[in-house]
Formats: structure tokens, C-alpha cells, sequence
């Protein structure tokens, strides 16, 4: 269909109706809105189910019915209100069933702010509700990525029986970029006969499936989570993705930054090359799995002297930077979060004053 | 021969966990009895709650989803919404459903859901072992409330059945005995009556059921019956509140 102009939000929308997804619950919430907005018109069009929940914890457990019987389904919404979901996220890990969850983050905590934030970093990538568990996490960097990604999005929660979760900040919702849409998913939806409570006629079986969490007996709790810890090593192994920005360059300072606020850090990383000084960054696209041997690496550079990791958060991304550069460069942090987006001008300040 | 009386397929060949004199064997056998009748176990998907029936899918022989407390209606809304050819009950007690599950209830209720409620009402939290419920009667001893349940503290028990009959929406709503053979047996016509205008995709439907625990109150199945029958009947009165029509 070529460009379109559009706001990220929308967009979000259309690419999991391009992803096959025509299932949305969701409950309102600023700055991401516009995706139910968008839906609430385009899903009948496809014949698809809109509903609008009566809070984000029903949604969230909407969305493990509905994925437990074997649909493809999603939901959208903003830091306080993936706080609210983040009950149902852990019983949907642990009953292995394939969703994806949209945050575009603002700021916090509590009620916080309507304006772009990444404060949701450690909550998106640490297991985000009680007991032992992960998602997939990605972070796209513009509209054209958040698509890219929602559509990705959905095979990889069927590939790994697991939530998925886009994590934007909110400029990637409410910002307008020109897209264009892959026309449809390469992946074809799963076979969830095995698993799912699709109805025994279904699936044309005398056996019942049966979708859980709960398991009373000490060893097989365990087993459970050693299965579980095994996809999360899996995807450590094979979903990790990141790009690598000026790092051909011998460059003295290594950021580390992901989502909008890397884009920020490239211009200011042009205008300092024009200076004559080269810095070199490393932009997580899976925030889980986290590309820590590539921030390793580009981090051991000879040339590097330091680290930096720059956040519309308080100090969260920095974690896993120190985590994988293990001491072998000083990490520091540099950041805002209270909605506002460090200025180039700020970043090329901060690293000069880092020289 | 001609067999006149035998195990539902819908029930599972197994032995249960739950106490002497607990009704929800009867209202298990019930449920199945209704799903054998009307032919529906290959299209059946029952979602259980938290409380002593989050183990019922170890019962039956259908479809099953484990929710967390209080979230089963929403979970049936999910399954429902997606697959309206499916039959989907959920099976609460009255502390998932009445206390921390009341947002999810009410909200599927009004929204006409089509799924159908089996709302377990024994007056108290038995998975935990005998704590208040929003459906105690005053003055009724519990872990939480030694001295009785205090109104003046902690407010009336809330009636399920007439608080969510006063919504709008169209539904079937009606409130039934197990504690006796003559309630059950109008026990099972309000379960039939359920499912099949959710069969016939009419409404959503929500079956109070008053029932026991004797383990919790204190006292013997026998007795259990008759405090049921003398002190919560004329509380919770039988009888349809809502009918589609």
C-alpha cells in the first residue's frame, strides 16, 4: 500500500490486524488511547472482537481466557495500567498461553505523568508480576519499528508459549511517521490443539485440556519453573537483537540507550563526529533478552574508556549495562524522567563533561 | 437390564478432596448430569476459581481454565467473545466471587455476557479455612469474626441473586438450595435452565447455590443442613429474580 503518514498508536492497531490478531480488550488510559480508538472501528471491519474491560486487572485475565482458548489477542495500555495487568501477565506465563501486551510508557511513579517516560524498564524486563518468570521484551525506535515489531510480536509469543511485550515510551504511540506496512504476516498462526481450551470438538479429541498455574506439590512447582527457565534461556539464545551505531569508529565513549531516546543520542553522537569526536552506541532492541555481549564487546573496545547508560529513567537500563560490562569500564548514568527528553544538546554536554 | 442410574460422563473417575458433607460433590454431579443431558461436553469449557473448588477440573472430564481469585467472569468473557460457540460456566465461591471477584461479576453481568455463573454460597471462606465472607450471616462465627459478624462493623451479607437482578441488562438470575433432595432437585432445573439460554445465546446467567461447610461452621453434615435451612433461607430466599422473558 506504500507510505502512510501515521500516528504510533494507530499504527500499533493496524499492524496487529496485519499480524492476524483480531482480538483487542483493552481499558482506556493517556497517551494510548488512540489504539482503542483506532480498533473500535477497524476490528468490526475485519470481524473481529473489540471490548472495552471494566478495569486493566479484568482485561488482563480477558486476554487469558481468550488466549487460553486459543485466539490471538492483545491489549494496549500505559505504565499504571500495566501495573494493574501485571496479576494476570504471571498467571498467563505460567499457564503458557501466547499474548502480547503493549505499554507505551509515561512517567511515574503512581499516577506520575501523561508525558513520555522509560520508567517501566526493570518492572517490563524482570518478571513484571509475582514468582518466578520473564517476557520477551522490545523496544522499537520509531513507528516503522513498532509495527515491525507488534507483527513480530505475536509468532514469537506462540513460538515460545509466552507474553510478549512492545515496550514504547510515549512519543512512539503519540508521534506521526511515515510507515509502511508489510501486507502480511510470514509467520502462519500455530497449531494450539495441543494446549489450548478450544473445545474438545474442536480439536476433534476425547481428551480435555486443561490451562493452570497452580501445582501444590513442592517438586513438581519446580519442575515447572525449570521448564520455564529453559524457553527464557532459549530466548536468551536465539532472539537477542540490537543495533550497533558508529562503533567502526575508535570512539572513547560507549552509550547505551534504546527506544526514542536513542535516537536523540544519534544526533547528538553527528553533531560531536562533526567535532572530530566519535562515540559509539549500542541500542537494545529486546530489552529481554538483553544484548549484553554486545554491549560487552563494544564496551572492551580498545579505545573505550567509558560507559554510559542514557534513560528517560532514573538509573534502570544502567543495571544491566553494569551487569554485563562486569567492571570493566566505569558505568555511569545519564537521564530524565519526568517526561521530558533529554536534549541532544544535554547529551553532548554530559559527554564532554565525561572526557 | 436397562441402567437406570450411573456416573455422568462429564464427571472424571475420580475420588475428591473435599470434606464430609461438602456440597459441591452434589452440585459437581448436578453440573455434569446437565452437560451429559443436553450434549454439550465436546463444546464445554468451565473455568474454576481459587477457593476449595480450584481443584473442580480434577472432576470433570471437559475443557477446563484455572483463573486467579475473583477473575474467572472475566476470563469467560474472554473465552466467550472469541469462541460464542463454546459453553462456558464459571464456578465460584463467595469469597472469589462476592468479595475481591464483585468488579468482574458485575461488570459480565451487565455487559449480557453469555456465559453462565455457578455461584457457590456457603457463607464463609473455606480454602483458607473458615474466615468472614462477604455472604456471612450476622452474628455467624468465623476465624475473623470470633464473636460473630458484626453489622455494625462489616455492614449486611451481600445478596448476590437481587444485587446483580437489579441490573438492566437481561439475564437469568435465580437462587437455589443443595442442602436438602427437594432444593436439589430445583437446583438442577435452574442449572438446565441456565444452559440452555446460553445455548440459545439469550443472556447471561448467574445460579446462587446455598450451601454448607460443615468443616468450616463447626458442626455436622446433618447439622449443617439444618442450620443452612433455618438460618440462611429466610436470609436468602429461593427463587427466580430474573428471567429473560
Amino acid at each position: 500500500m506504500g507510505k502512510v503518514l501515521m500516528k504510533g498508536n494507530e499504527a500499533i492497531g493496524e499492524a496487529a490486524i496485519r499480524a492476524g490478531c483480531l482480538n483487542y480488550f483493552a481499558y482506556p488510559i493517556t497517551p494510548q488511547s488512540e489504539v482503542a480508538e483506532y480498533l473500535t472501528h477497524r476490528l468490526p471491519e475485519e470481524g473481529g472482537v473489540f471490548l472495552q474491560g471494566e478495569s486493566e486487572v479484568a482485561v488482563s485475565y480477558m486476554i487469558f481466557g481468550a488466549a487460553a482458548a486459543g485466539a490471538r489477542v492483545f491489549t494496549t495500555s500505559s505504565s499504571p495500567g500495566i501495573s494493574l495487568m501485571s496479576e494476570g501477565i504471571s498467571y498467563i506465563a505460567s499457564a503458557q498461553c501466547p499474548a502480547v501486551f503493549v505499554n507505551i510508557m509515561r512517567g511515574g511513579p503512581g499516577l506520575g505523568g501523561i508525558l513520555p517516560s522509560q520508567a517501566d524498564y526493570l518492572q517490563a524486563t524482570k518478571g513484571i508480576g509475582h514468582g518466578d518468570f520473564r517476557m520477551l521484551v522490545m523496544a522499537p525506535a520509531s513507528v516503522q519499528e513498532a509495527v515491525e515489531m507488534t507483527m513480530a510480536a505475536f509468532p514469537l509469543a506462540e513460538k515460545y508459549r509466552n507474553p510478549v511485550m512492545i515496550l514504547g515510551d510515549g512519543l512512539i504511540g503519540q508521534m506521526m511517521e511515515p510507515v509502511d506496512f508489510p501486507e502480511h504476516l510470514k509467520t502462519p498462526p500455530s497449531n494450539k490443539n495441543a494446549w489450548a481450551t478450544n473445545g474438545m470438538d474442536t480439536r476433534q479429541s476425547e481428551a480435555r485440556n486443561l490451562v493452570k498455574s497452580l501445582y501444590l506439590d513442592p517438586e513438581q512447582l519446580n519442575q515447572h519453573n525449570l521448564m520455564l527457565k529453559a524457553k527464557y534461556e532459549q530466548m536468551e539464545a536465539e532472539e537477542v537483537k540490537a543495533e550497533a551505531y558508529n562503533v567502526d569508529k575508535d570512539y572513547k565513549i560507549l552509550i547505551v540507550s534504546y527506544g526514542t531516546m536513542s535516537r536523540v543520542c544519534k544526533t547528538a553522537i553527528m553533531q560531536l563526529k562533526q567535532e572530530g569526536l566519535e562515540i559509539g552506541l549500542i541500542r537494545p532492541q529486546t530489552l529481554f533478552p538483553f544484548p549484553g555481549e554486545m554491549v560487552l564487546q563494544a564496551a572492551t573496545k580498545d579505545s573505550c574508556q567509558a560507559v554510559v547508560s542514557i534513560e528517560m529513567s532514573m538509573g534502570q537500563l544502567v543495571e544491566d549495562v553494569e551487569r554485563y560490562v562486569k567492571g570493566q569500564r566505569p558505568v555511569s548514568w545519564f537521564g530524565k524522567c519526568g517526561g521530558e527528553v533529554p536534549t541532544p544538546e544535554e547529551i553532548i554536554d554530559h559527554i564532554k563533561a565525561m572526557l | 437390564m436397562v441402567k437406570l442410574f450411573t456416573k455422568p460422563e462429564a464427571l472424571a473417575e475420580q475420588d475428591t478432596h473435599y470434606c464430609p458433607g461438602c456440597t459441591h460433590g452434589v452440585i459437581h454431579r448436578l453440573l455434569a448430569e446437565v452437560i451429559d443431558e443436553l450434549g454439550i461436553r465436546g463444546r464445554t469449557v468451565g473455568i474454576a476459581p481459587v477457593g476449595c473448588a480450584v481443584l473442580a477440573y480434577n472432576y470433570f472430564t471437559f475443557d477446563f481454565q484455572e483463573a486467579a481469585h475473583g477473575r474467572a467472569p472475566a476470563m469467560a468473557t474472554g473465552v466467550k467473545r472469541v469462541r460464542p460457540d463454546l459453553m462456558v460456566f464459571t464456578y465460584q465461591g463467595d469469597g472469589d466471587l462476592a468479595s475481591i471477584g464483585m468488579g468482574e461479576i458485575i461488570h459480565a453481568a451487565n455487559r449480557g455476557e453469555k456465559f453462565t455463573s455457578i455461584f457457590v454460597n456457603n457463607a464463609v471462606y473455606g480454602m483458607t479455612g473458615g474466615q468472614m465472607a462477604p455472604t456471612t450471616m450476622p452474628g455467624q462465627r468465623t476465624t475473623t469474626s470470633p464473636m460473630g459478624r458484626n453489622v455494625e462493623d462489616v455492614g449486611m451479607p451481600v445478596k448476590v441473586a437481587e444485587l446483580i437482578a437489579a441490573l438492566t441488562t437481561p439475564g437469568y438470575i435465580v437462587r437455589q438450595a443443595v442442602i436438602k433432595p427437594k432444593y436439589i432437585v430445583k437446583a438442577k432445573k435452574a442449572i438446565k435452565k441456565a444452559f440452555t439460554y446460553q445455548m440459545e445465546n439469550r443472556c447471561f446467567s448467574l445460579v446462587e447455590l446455598v450451601s454448607t461447610c460443615p468443616t468450616n461452621w463447626g458442626l455436622t453434615p446433618l447439622e449443617s443442613v439444618d442450620w443452612a435451612e433455618e438460618n440462611m433461607l429466610s436470609y436468602y430466599q429461593l427463587g427466580e429474580y430474573k428471567t429473560p422473558e
